[in-house]
């Protein structure tokens, strides 16, 4: 029996979500100028292309090693597709993918292989990615079949046993079927697949997000214990704000398929730019009922507005609070306007 | 029954020792076991718990919705405004359920007819509860459409859930559990599967709405957040019983239950500086159809003595007007406040 609790109080020097302590010399990841654009087609006999979702129109960013990029935004804004882009399982329209220096946009499927090893995914449903008729072990150990990286089935038995430990599994687990893990067991097996090939980068796509808060607390503690390990990079993507900032030394906001602001985590929470952003954050509710009733919050009108006709301008002028005439006619470019801070709007000025 | 409701200083609702249970395959699922709170009139209630811990099946006992079988309530009272709803007919508790109580559910494409009008859907209701119809009924639920912020709201009556936005359908929702102006609204995640700004307008709606009528609300959710910025008191939920109960200020600001504190330690906070680590609750719920003995929550718990394991702490009173199930409560209760500064 402990006597104390250790609380989320305990904070280092900085005010701000993770430290500095990423070497930015030469990217792991350049996406520059990314474009996945989905035909939306009619007819019966000849299809012919009625209008165009612009899921993803103009995006770019870096992610360096051992970083982690959270990349926001409300849902249909485009980041699942974005990241689908990376790895290449959506083909870009235009636009290039760097990864350790290689253009990944035209590369052939048996091109990919070898870069894919490199690349892990983790998803959101922790029921539905998993295959329901292999058992923990094969999951675990499939892509160390697929890239030939167990030579002897005792060395393969050895290393799915050591990655279900180090994601916090019994290896005696190894036996059973996913339908008899938890929802918190089954994303730690999603985990443990995703990094066994032992890669440098993993995209994370809304992977706690349906988690209760004490497992999704776990998960999250047990990806900055493999980043620390194994100098991981994270493309993590989550609607939950909060989390976002625990996990991310840079964050991106996208809404209907651009990045309006991108900066370190501690700046942009601290000073957001774009009137989404400073939206966006207003409309956390935090567990402090003392905070809660004492703040004001922005409320947007209205939705999202239809991806197939988004407005002229800045998309995000017909809900934005401070919206004028230039900003329904001219669409505004990302600019710096702080250190390492990045927004599209033509009302926000530099700090 | 509205006429003779007693003096509003008697709580609205009072549930008195629920139970509710399942007969699945795997055996007997007590999913909620001895539940006891009161709404008072006008007041906003949370309630708050991880999946599973038996908030949902709590809501469809008042709402006499349990699916039986395989759901049974075992035994307990719900007195909503004296009278126990366990003891009427089906078909009073046909007239509780809209007039008396609205509900509004997490799915609302679920709960919305997807081959109706929406101002079919409204309209209904007030036809059976108002005996309004026709033109007056049509006015009405222009009326109601208009008051949950859908513009061209007549216009809007000829349209079919499909053609609605996920947050348009949520208030098209609330527009119809508040159409027969009820006392008491219930909303179970009614809006955990939208988007946070939607969330927050649909929220913010819902407050505003239940305070100009006098609405009395309960909103169940395993949001934190949402429950401390809407909520007068609430209650904790695990493994089907009350573990803490209190106003808002005492339970986030003095928890006295390791359940209270395990959750409010695994969530980041946007209200405190980022911290490098998070302390969450260890291991998991456990299968409710074999709950251990004694404290149901004593396996995950930091402070768990011998006793814990072997008896179950009762809901006490330790303050003012907060109750705690756990033997431990003070030494809780005194090293968060330690820990919190
Ligand atoms: N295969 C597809 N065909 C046509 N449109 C698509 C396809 N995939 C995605 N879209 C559209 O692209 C846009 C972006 O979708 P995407 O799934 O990337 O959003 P998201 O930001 O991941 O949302 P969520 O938070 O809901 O997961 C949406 O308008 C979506 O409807
Ligand atoms: N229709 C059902 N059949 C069997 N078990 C059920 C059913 N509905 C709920 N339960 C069980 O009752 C318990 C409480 O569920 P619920 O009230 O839905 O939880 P929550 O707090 O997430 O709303 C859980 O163990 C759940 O599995
Ligand atoms: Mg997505
Ligand atoms: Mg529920």
């Amino acid at each position: 029996m402990t006597s104390t609790v250790s609380t989320s109080e305990k904070v280092g020097e900085s005010s701000g979500a993770r430290g500095q302590d990423v070497d930015r010399t030469t990217p792991l990841l350049s996406v520059r100028d990314l474009q996945v654009h989905f035909p939306l087609k009619r007819g019966f006999i000849v299809q012919r292309e009625v209008a165009r979702v612009k899921a993803v129109d103009g995006v770019s960013f870096d992610i360096y090693p051992g970083e982690t990029l959270g990349l926001v935004g409300e849902s249909g804004s485009g980041k699942t597709t974005a990241a689908k882009a990376v790895v290449q399982l959506n083909k870009p329209g235009n636009g290039s993918v760097k990864f350790e220096g290689q253009e990944l946009v035209g590369l052939s499927t048996s091109a990919m292989r070898p870069v894919r090893r490199k690349m892990g995914m983790v998803f959101q449903d922790p029921y539905g990615s998993l295959n329901p008729r292999m058992r923990a072990g094969d999951i675990v150990g499939e892509p160390l079949k697929v890239h030939g990286l167990a030579d002897t089935k005792e060395a393969y038995r050895e290393q799915v046993a050591s990655l279900m430990t180090t994601v916090g599994l019994s290896p005696a687990m190894a036996e059973r079927y996913p339908n008899e893990f938890s929802g918190g067991q089954r994303q730690r097996l999603g985990v443990a697949r995703a990094i066994a090939a032992r890669p440098s980068l993993l995209i994370l796509d809304e992977s706690v997000s349906a988690l209760d808060v004490s497992i999704q607390a776990q998960i999250l503690n047990l990806l900055q214990d493999l980043q620390e390990k194994y100098n991981l990079a994270y493309l993590f993507i989550a609607h939950d704000l909060s989390v976002v900032r625990h996990i991310s030394h840079r964050v991106a906001v996208m809404y209907l398929g651009k990045i309006v602001e991108t900066a370190d985590a501690k700046d942009l929470y601290e000073r957001p730019l774009h009137p989404y952003t400073q939206a966006l954050l207003s409309a956390i509710p935090t567990p402090n009922p003392v905070h809660e009733r004492s703040r004001e919050r922005i409320i947007l009108r209205g939705d999202l507005p239809s991806p197939l006709a988004p407005p002229p301008g800045c998309s995000f002028s017909t809900r934005c609070p401070i919206a004028t005439d230039i900003c329904s006619q001219t669409v505004p470019e990302l600019k710096t306007l702080a250190p390492n801070q990045q927004a599209a709007c033509h009302l926000a000025t530099s700090v | 029954m509205t006429s003779d409701s007693p003096a509003t200083s008697s709580p609205l609702l009072q549930v008195r020792d629920l139970r509710t249970s399942f007969n699945t395959p795997a055996g007997k699922i007590p999913a909620v076991s001895g539940v006891s709170f009161d709404v008072n009139h006008g007041e906003t209630l949370g309630l708050v718990g991880e999946s599973g811990c038996g908030k949902s099946v709590s809501a469809l006992s008042i709402m006499r919705l349990v699916p039986n079988p395989p759901g049974v309530i075992e035994s307990g009272e719900i007195l909503f405004e004296g009278v126990d709803l366990l003891k009427i007919s089906d078909k009073e508790m046909q007239s509780v359920r809209g007039a008396g109580i609205g509900m509004i559910f997490q799915e609302p494409m679920s709960s919305l007819n997807p081959v109706l009008t929406i101002g079919r859907q409204i309209t209904e209701p007030l036809g059976v509860h108002l005996g309004l119809s026709g033109a007056a009924a049509e006015n009405r639920a222009a009326e109601l459409l208009e008051m949950v912020g859908i513009a061209d709201s007549r216009r809007r009556l000829g349209d079919h859930p499909h053609q609605l936005s996920g947050g348009q359908r949520q208030r098209v929702m609330i527009a119809i559990a508040l159409s027969c102006e009820p006392k008491l609204l219930i909303a179970d995640e009614a809006t955990t599967a939208l988007d946070v700004t939607i969330q927050a307008q649909i929220l913010e709606l819902m407050k505003n709405l239940t305070t100009q009528l006098g609405t009395a609300l309960m909103i169940i959710t395993h949001n934190l957040g949402i429950i401390a910025r809407y909520a007068d008191r609430l209650n904790v939920m695990y493994a089907g019983k009350i573990r803490e109960s209190g106003t808002a200020e005492q339970v986030y600001m003095q928890p006295s239950h390791p359940y209270t504190v395990g959750l409010l330690n695994s969530v980041p906070r946007l209200d405190r500086p980022a911290s490098e680590r998070l302390d969450p609750i260890e291991g998991e719920i456990p299968d409710p159809a074999n709950l251990p003995a004694g404290c149901a929550f004593a396996p995950r718990c930091r402070w768990a003595t011998s006793e814990c394991e072997r008896s179950e702490p009762a809901l006490e009173q330790v303050g003012d007007r907060q109750l705690v199930a756990c033997f431990e409560s003070k030494t809780v209760s005194d090293s968060v406040e330690i820990a919190w500064k």
